[in-house]
């Protein structure tokens, strides 16, 4: 099984060189989700375009967040969470008997909205994923990995000369960074981002979205905003949720300029939310 | 509206009560800190006061000679006498010769034993050597005894007096360091009866405690808290796991028992069997304290873990773990300590027997710390009462040791984040 999985990676990643923002990376179909007797999700389907930014925004407790969440199966450890339907990547259901969860978290990178680097150095934070998936087979390999990681959130220039100072000695906007970095250490298709910007200072929040904007030429990303000016900012599509429902989704441009429902509108402009 | 009063005014005219209040609370807060401290030290200084006699001991020099007629038949305490009477040659009726042998404890034969055995060639010299008093002298060397009360009512008479006044004015009778208290086993005779078999017993007791119940318990901890699911079974095993940890400790006595003693057929009394039933006892205090430290990780580090795509074995072992080993440590020691000062259970295996022997090996018939201040406690001797404190004393040291062994894994453990 295994096999067939990374096979089919291999395939869709050369298949990605010729055609990037035409395809789509990920899509849910007909997505409900229960905590217990509570509906979190009503019926989502949505497509998520690869090599571009997704942004889902909508007030708190739309479902935004648990949307996020099922893409990496991070509901799984939730007792008491349900989820009907199915949610693609790459054409095959994640949620389908036999799918691999541990393999399927390495393909898919997720930052969180409070940085949680772990109680380890620099180093260590970024060498955890490739150490565990045997992907660096030497030192010099790992280290290769893991300047390379930095070197893309442009956090290098900044810890080079201490990788082994604990990760948690970082400001809020560079341990953000480092959670990137740790990411983006084991080469994700796509990268699940949860309000990455909430728990940060206008200026680590520009770092922050000049990175993004960097890493969507290589990483499908999907962001989970609560500010409308950095889903306008950053992202290319947008999907708006409301009470669990996913209202609308499109361009950014389109959702924040034309509205096709008034919910969305009302949001866009201020009303609600 | 001018009588009424602005919200500021209000403020300020209820200032002075808040903070009388406050001053109160903090009076009470005080109040009750010092009278718990000076419990503790009513405790301390009480316990120190009485045993710190029993680190000396009254040793008597006598000019031994070695007689090879006696040495072949091992009559070893027959030299001392005769060194005695030649000490006091007056003394001749029978009575009067008992009363001056008395003097002498009747383990001061074993030390001139040893140093003959020592060195062969002191057969047929004469010899000086400290020999440990009886008792009773003891008690008069450290002020123990009223001369002033009637003969009758006292252990010493006014003839023993004497000869202890003429020693004293010779310089052949003082207080010396009791090294036999810290290397001896226990003993009917109070100035020969040592802590050592009790303090080995004790340390081998919770050697076997503590290899048995960490493992496991931080193992039952890691199942229930990271990977059993939550249903009506594990809720039934943490309301049992919590009922096991208020179990009075005689009941486990009575199940190693049965268990261990009649149906494995383990040895009576050592310190293995002990060191089960104090791990059975110590086990539910382990899990769950190891299940609070577990709670006690953040969500986000695991999740953090599991993001990057860590399994759940991974997450646990290379993150969740060692956040959480320095509170399970500490609740390992906290169960340790409650094992170190149990006594009923120990009871029930025969680990109250007296013994003589300083235990050699977790089979060996031992005794314990706690259970060896019952047993002197116990005992008629005047002597005894000084070296039961002194036993207290051997155990709180044991204890603090173990805290601060406690403190230095915790320190060298513990991580931030």
């Amino acid at each position: 099984m295994a096999l067939t999985i990374s096979t089919e990676v291999s395939h869709s990643a050369r298949q990605s060189d010729y055609s990037k923002s035409l395809s789509s990376k990920a899509a849910a179909r007909k997505v409900n989700v229960y905590y217990g007797d509570k509906q979190a999700l009503k019926d989502i389907n949505i497509e998520i375009p690869e090599c571009q930014v997704t942004a889902l925004i909508g007030p708190s407790g739309c479902g935004k967040s648990t949307f996020l969440r099922c893409l990496n199966r991070m509901n799984d450890v939730i007792d008491g969470c349900r989820i009907e339907g199915e949610i693609l990547l790459d054409g095959e259901d994640i949620y389908a008997r036999g799918v691999d969860v541990v393999h399927l978290r390495a393909r898919i990178g997720m930052v969180f909205q409070k940085p949680n680097p772990f109680p380890k150095s620099i180093y260590d934070n970024v060498a955890y994923g490739p150490k565990i998936h045997g992907i660096a087979k030497t030192r010099a390999e790992m280290d290769e990995i893991v300047f390379h990681s930095l070197e893309k959130v442009g956090l290098i220039d900044e810890v080079r000369d201490r990788m082994e100072a604990p990760g948690t000695s970082l400001s809020g906007g560079q341990q953000q960074r480092l959670c990137i970095a740790r990411a983006i250490a084991v080469e994700p298709e796509v990268i699940l981002m949860d309000e990455p910007c909430s728990a940060l200072d206008p200026i680590a929040t520009a770092r922050i979205e000049e990175l993004i904007d960097e890493l969507k030429q290589n990483y499908t990303i999907v962001m989970v905003t609560h500010s409308m000016q950095q889903a306008a900012r950053v992202s290319q599509k947008t999907a708006f949720f409301h009470m669990g429902e996913l209202v609308e989704q499109g361009d950014t441009t389109d959702i924040f300029t034309k509205p096709q429902d008034e919910r969305t509108l009302a949001y866009v402009t201020g009303r609600i939310g | 509206m001018s009588d009424r009063k602005t919200n500021s005014e209000l403020i300020e005219a209820g200032l002075a009560r808040r903070y009388r209040a406050e001053r109160r609370f903090k009076m009470y807060g005080i109040a009750a800190t010092a009278v718990a401290m000076s419990f503790l030290v009513i405790v301390l200084v009480a316990i120190f006061v009485r045993g710190v006699g029993a680190f000396n001991q009254t040793q008597i020099a006598q000019v031994v000679f070695v007689d090879p007629e006696l040495a072949k038949e091992n009559d070893w305490q027959g030299m001392i006498k005769a060194s005695l009477r030649e000490t006091f040659p007056d003394v001749e009726d029978r009575k009067g010769k008992r009363l001056l042998y008395g003097l002498m404890s009747s383990g001061a034969g074993y030390d001139l034993q040893n140093m003959v055995q020592n060195d062969a060639s002191l057969v047929g010299q004469k010899v000086q050597l400290w020999m440990p008093a009886s008792d009773d002298v003891d008690m008069v060397m450290k002020g123990g005894v009223d001369r002033n009360q009637p003969e009758s009512d006292r252990r010493i008479s006014d003839q023993e007096f004497v000869w202890i006044d003429k020693l004293a004015a010779d310089g052949m009778i003082e207080l010396q360091f009791n090294t036999r208290f810290f290397t001896a086993g226990d003993s009917r005779e109070p100035e020969l009866a040592g802590i050592m078999g009790a303090a080995k017993g004790s340390f081998y007791t919770l050697v076997v405690c503590f290899l048995l119940s960490f493992p496991l318990g931080v193992m039952a901890a890691i199942y229930l808290e990271e990977f059993s699911p939550k249903n009506r079974w594990t809720d039934l095993i943490e309301v049992n796991i919590n009922n096991l940890a208020a179990v009075p400790s005689i009941v486990f006595g009575l199940l190693g028992l049965a268990m261990f003693l009649n149906f494995f057929g383990l040895p009576r009394s050592a310190s293995l069997v002990g060191g089960m039933v104090l791990a059975l006892m110590t086990l539910p205090t382990i899990i769950i304290a190891s299940r609070l430290a577990l709670r006690s990780v953040p969500p986000s580090i695991r999740e953090a873990a599991l993001a990057v795509g860590a399994s759940r074995l991974q997450t646990v072992l290379d993150h969740v773990l060692p956040l959480a080993l320095p509170g399970m440590l500490t609740g390992a020691i906290i169960g340790m300590a409650r094992a170190l000062g149990e006594t009923a259970p120990l009871l029930m295996i025969g680990m109250v027997a007296f013994i003589v022997d300083v235990p050699g090996n977790f089979t060996d018939p031992a005794t314990a710390l706690p259970v060896q201040i019952y047993l002197w406690a116990d005992s008629p001797e005047r002597a005894f009462t000084e070296r039961t404190a002194a036993a207290i004393i051997v155990l709180l040291a044991f204890l603090i040791a173990m805290n601060v062994v406690a403190v230095i894994l915790r320190k060298k453990f513990e991580q931030r984040w």
